[in-house]
C-alpha cells in the first residue's frame, strides 16, 4: 500500500501544462460566462413554467457560490483529508462581515470589491482561531469540533439580537458597484447577469489559486498528510501548520463566497447557515470526487441545479402525470434522503467520486489495480 | 497503528472518583440554590433526569468508539428513531392515550414499549454496522465518517418523509405525581427515568465485565488482532456492540417520550451532539466516564437555564466540548491516553 501511495503522490494531477494553467482557466471562465446565459436562455424558452432566462442565470449565479464553497471545502476534505462539518459557519462569517461593512445597518459603506477580501480575511482569522488548538487532535475529533462550531455560529448570531437583529437578519446590504465603469453603477436586483459574471470571475480567480496550490509544495504536503500523517511528519512536514493552512484556505474561500452571497441577496439571516448547508457542500465534494478541483466544481454545480431546479421540475412533471400516489409526492422533501443515500453509496462503491482525480483514484484502488505487484509489501505491513 | 485507546473497566471502586463526584454534586446543588432558591431541589432532579437521558445515549457513542474508533454520527438519529418506536407502540399498538393509573398495566405497558424500542433499534444498529461501516473497516478514516453522516441523514429523513415533519405528541403513561420521602420529594416520572437509566448502566457494566461476550468486547477494543488470534469472532463482537449501543439509545428514546411527552424528526442532531460531548467529557471509550459525562451535561444545561442563559446552553455545551478536547482530551476520568497521531 505504502509504495502505491508514494507513487501516487509523485504523479502530478494537473491536466494543463504549468505555463498555460492560469490562462487556460481564465479562458474557460470566459467560455462558461458566455455559454451558461445562452443555455439559460434556451431552457427559459423551452422548459415551460420554469421562469425566464433571468431566473436561470440568477440560479447559475447562486450555483457559482456553491461551486466556490465546494472548491474551498475540497481543499480541507479532499486535499488535506480533514473532515470539516461546520463549513457553513465560515460562509456565515463572510456574509455577516459583508453586512457589517457594507449596509445601512452599520452605516458603513465599504466598496463590495474591498469587502470580498475583508470577508475572506475575517473568515480566515476564525478558521485559524478554531483550527490552531483543534488540528492537533486526531481527525474524528476535528469533525465533531467543527460540527459544534457550525452549530454555535448560527446560535450566537440568533441570540445576540441587539448586534445582529437575531432571527430577522440584517437587511439593506449594499449592491456591488462598478462606479461608472462600462456605464455601470449599482448592480441592482433586476438583472442577474452582472452577479453571474462577477461570480464566474471570482470562481475563475479562486480556481487559479487552488489549482496552483494543488501542485505546489504545500499541496503535496497535504496529500502526504492525508495518506499517512506519521510518515509525513517524519519526512519533515510540520503537520500542524500544514493542516492549519488547508483549514484557513478553506475558511477564506467560504468567507469570499459568503461576502458575495450577502451582496447578491441583500439580506443575511442565521437560518441561511445551518448544518444542512455544510452537509450539502460536503455531498457536492464527495459526489464530485474528493481532491479533484474540476470534479468538485461539476459536483457543486450539478447538485445545486438538481436541488433548486431539478426537483421542482420533477415535481411539476410528476403531478402533471396525474398518477394517484406519485403525483402527490413532494420530491423536494426527499432531497436530504437522497444526499444521504448518495453519500453512503458513493463511499461504498466509488469512494473516489463521480469525477475522480487520477491520483486519488490510484490511491483508493491501489490494492485492486496493483495487487499482484505489491502483494509482498502488503503482507509485511500490519493491517490497520 | 493499532487500536489502543480503550480502558479496561476496573472492578474495584475508585474511591477518589466517588468522593470527587459527590463533591461535584454538592457543588452543583449549591450553584442551583444560589440561582433559584426553593426551586433548587426540583431543578437538581431535573438535571439528574436530563443527565440520565444523555448518559444512555453517550454509552452508545463511547462503546462504538471504544471498539472501532468511529464517531457514529448516526447514533443520535438512532435515539430519535427509538422515540418514534415508542410513539408508535404507545399510540398505534397499545392504543393508550394518557396516564395509566393501574400499576400492573403501567409496568406491563412500559416493559413492552422498552423491549420493542430496544430490540428494534438494536437491530437497526446492527444493520447500519453491517452495511455502512463494516465494508469500510479498512478504508481510509474519512470514508466511514462520511457514511456515518450519510446514514444519519437517511434515518432523519425517513422519519421526516414517512411519519411527520413537525412535533409529535406522545401520551405520558407515568403519573406526574410527587412522591414524598420526608427529606425531599421527587416526581414519579423523574424517579422512573433515573432508576431505569441506572439499572441499564449497571446491567451494561455487569455484562461487559462478567460475561464471555463482554470480555470479548473488551479484548476487541483493546487489541483487535490479538483478540482475533485468541479466537474472538470480531465481526460478531462488533455487531453485538452496535446492538447494545443502539438498544440503549432506543431506551433513551422511550425515556424522551415519557419525560418530555413529545418528539420530532430532528431531535437526534442536538441530543447526539450533547451525548457525544458527554462521552468525550468522560473520556471516550470509557463507559463509566460516559455516564458521568451525561450527568455533567445535564447539570450544565439546567444550570445555564437557571441563570437565565437557556438560549445559550447549546453554545455553552459545545464550547465545553472544544475546551475539553483542547486541554484534556482524555476526559474527566482521564484513565486513558489520547492518540495524538
Amino acid at each position: 500500500m505504502t509504495i502505491a501511495r508514494m507513487r501516487a503522490a509523485v504523479g502530478r494531477s494537473s491536466g494543463f501544462s504549468d505555463r498555460h494553467q492560469s490562462l487556460s482557466i481564465l479562458a474557460l471562465g470566459v467560455v462558461v460566462a458566455a455559454a451558461l446565459p445562452l443555455v439559460g436562455g434556451i431552457l427559459g424558452a423551452v422548459v415551460p413554467g420554469f421562469g425566464t432566462q433571468n431566473d436561470w442565470v440568477g440560479g447559475f449565479a447562486d450555483a457559482g457560490v456553491f461551486v466556490l464553497l465546494a472548491s474551498g471545502l475540497n481543499v480541507v476534505v479532499g486535499m488535506a483529508g480533514l473532515l470539516d462539518l461546520g463549513y457553513a459557519a465560515f460562509f456565515a462569517i463572510g456574509a455577516y462581515t459583508y453586512a457589517y461593512g457594507a449596509s445601512t445597518f452599520t452605516g458603513l459603506h465599504i466598496p463590495f470589491w474591498l469587502m470580498l477580501f475583508i470577508g475572506a480575511a475575517i473568515a480566515a482569522v476564525f478558521g485559524l482561531l478554531l483550527g490552531a488548538p483543534t488540528l492537533r487532535l486526531r481527525g474524528d475529533y476535528l469533525a465533531i469540533v467543527t460540527l459544534g462550531f457550525g452549530e454555535i455560529v448560527p446560535v450566537v448570531i440568533l441570540n445576540l439580537d441587539s448586534w445582529t437583529r437575531g432571527t430577522n437578519g440584517i437587511v439593506g446590504l449594499d449592491q456591488p458597484n462598478l462606479y461608472g465603469l462600462a456605464g455601470i453603477n449599482g448592480f441592482g436586483f433586476q438583472s442577474p447577469f452582472l452577479y453571474f459574471f462577477t461570480v464566474v470571475a471570482i470562481v475563475s480567480v479562486a480556481f487559479i489559486f487552488l489549482y496552483r496550490l494543488q501542485d505546489s509544495r504545500i499541496g503535496r504536503a497535504w496529500v502526504a498528510i492525508r495518506e499517512d500523517e506519521l510518515a509525513a511528519a517524519s519526512m519533515g512536514i510540520n503537520t500542524v501548520t500544514t493542516k492549519l493552512a488547508a483549514f484557513a484556505i478553506g475558511a477564506t474561500t467560504a468567507g469570499l463566497a459568503g461576502a458575495f452571497y450577502g451582496a447578491k441577496l441583500g439580506i443575511v439571516s442565521p437560518d441561511q447557515f445551518h448544518f444542512d448547508v455544510s452537509f450539502t457542500v460536503l455531498a457536492m465534494v464527495v459526489l464530485g470526487g474528493m481532491g479533484n478541483v474540476w470534479g468538485v466544481a461539476i459536483g457543486g454545480f450539478v447538485v445545486y441545479e438538481i436541488q433548486h431546479q431539478g426537483l421542482h421540475q420533477l415535481n411539476a412533471f410528476m403531478s402533471s402525470l396525474n398518477i394517484p400516489i406519485i403525483s402527490s409526492i413532494n420530491f423536494i422533501n426527499y432531497q436530504y434522503l437522497l444526499y444521504g443515500l448518495a453519500l453512503v453509496t458513493m463511499m461504498l462503491l466509488r469512494p473516489e467520486g463521480l469525477f475522480p482525480s487520477r491520483q486519488r483514484r490510484r490511491e483508493l484502488h491501489a490494492e485492486t489495480d496493483e495487487a499482484a505487484e505489491f502483494l509482498a509489501a502488503e503482507t509485511l505491513e500490519p493491517p490497520t | 497503528m493499532t487500536a489502543s485507546t480503550t480502558t479496561v473497566q476496573r472492578l474495584n471502586v475508585p474511591w477518589r472518583t466517588v468522593a470527587g463526584l459527590t463533591a461535584a454534586l454538592v457543588f452543583a446543588y449549591l450553584v442551583l440554590l444560589n440561582a433559584s432558591g426553593s426551586f433548587a431541589s426540583e431543578q437538581f432532579i431535573n438535571a439528574l433526569t436530563t443527565g440520565a437521558l444523555y448518559a444512555l445515549i453517550a454509552l452508545g457513542y463511547t462503546m462504538v468508539y471504544g471498539i472501532i474508533e468511529l464517531i457514529n454520527f448516526a447514533h443520535g438519529e438512532v435515539f430519535m428513531c427509538g422515540s418514534f418506536v415508542s410513539w408508535a407502540m404507545i399510540t398505534k399498538v397499545l392504543l393508550l392515550n394518557g396516564t395509566v393509573r393501574d400499576p400492573l398495566l403501567l409496568v406491563g405497558a412500559l416493559v413492552v414499549v422498552f423491549l420493542a424500542a430496544m430490540l428494534i433499534m438494536g437491530t437497526v444498529g446492527v444493520i447500519i454496522e453491517r452495511f455502512a461501516y463494516r465494508p469500510l473497516r479498512n478504508a481510509p478514516r474519512l470514508a466511514p465518517l462520511i457514511t456515518a453522516i450519510g446514514v444519519s441523514f437517511i434515518l432523519q429523513n425517513i422519519i421526516f418523509v414517512s411519519i411527520s415533519n413537525s412535533i409529535v405528541t406522545v401520551p405520558k403513561l407515568i403519573p406526574f405525581d410527587d412522591l414524598n420521602f420526608g427529606l425531599f420529594s421527587i416526581k414519579e416520572i423523574n424517579l422512573f427515568v433515573i432508576v431505569v437509566a441506572v439499572l441499564l448502566m449497571v446491567a451494561l457494566q455487569l455484562f461487559t465485565t462478567r460475561t464471555r461476550i463482554g470480555t470479548a468486547m473488551r479484548s476487541t477494543a483493546l487489541d483487535r488482532e490479538a483478540a482475533q488470534l485468541m479466537g474472538v469472532d470480531i465481526n460478531r463482537t462488533i455487531a453485538i456492540t452496535f446492538f447494545i449501543g443502539a438498544a440503549l439509545a432506543g431506551a433513551a428514546g422511550v425515556v424522551q417520550t415519557q419525560y418530555l411527552g413529545d418528539t420530532v424528526f430532528n431531535i437526534g442532531f442536538q441530543a447526539g451532539l450533547f451525548a457525544f460531548t458527554a462521552a468525550v467529557l468522560g473520556g471516550i471509550g470509557n463507559t463509566t466516564g460516559a455516564a458521568v459525562g451525561g450527568f455533567v451535561i445535564g447539570f450544565l444545561q439546567v444550570i445555564s437555564a437557571a441563570y437565565g442563559f437557556g438560549r445559550w446552553s447549546e453554545a455553552i455545551i459545545f464550547t465545553t466540548l472544544i475546551l475539553v478536547l483542547i486541554f484534556r482530551p482524555t476526559g474527566i476520568l482521564g484513565q486513558q491516553l489520547a492518540e495524538r497521531a
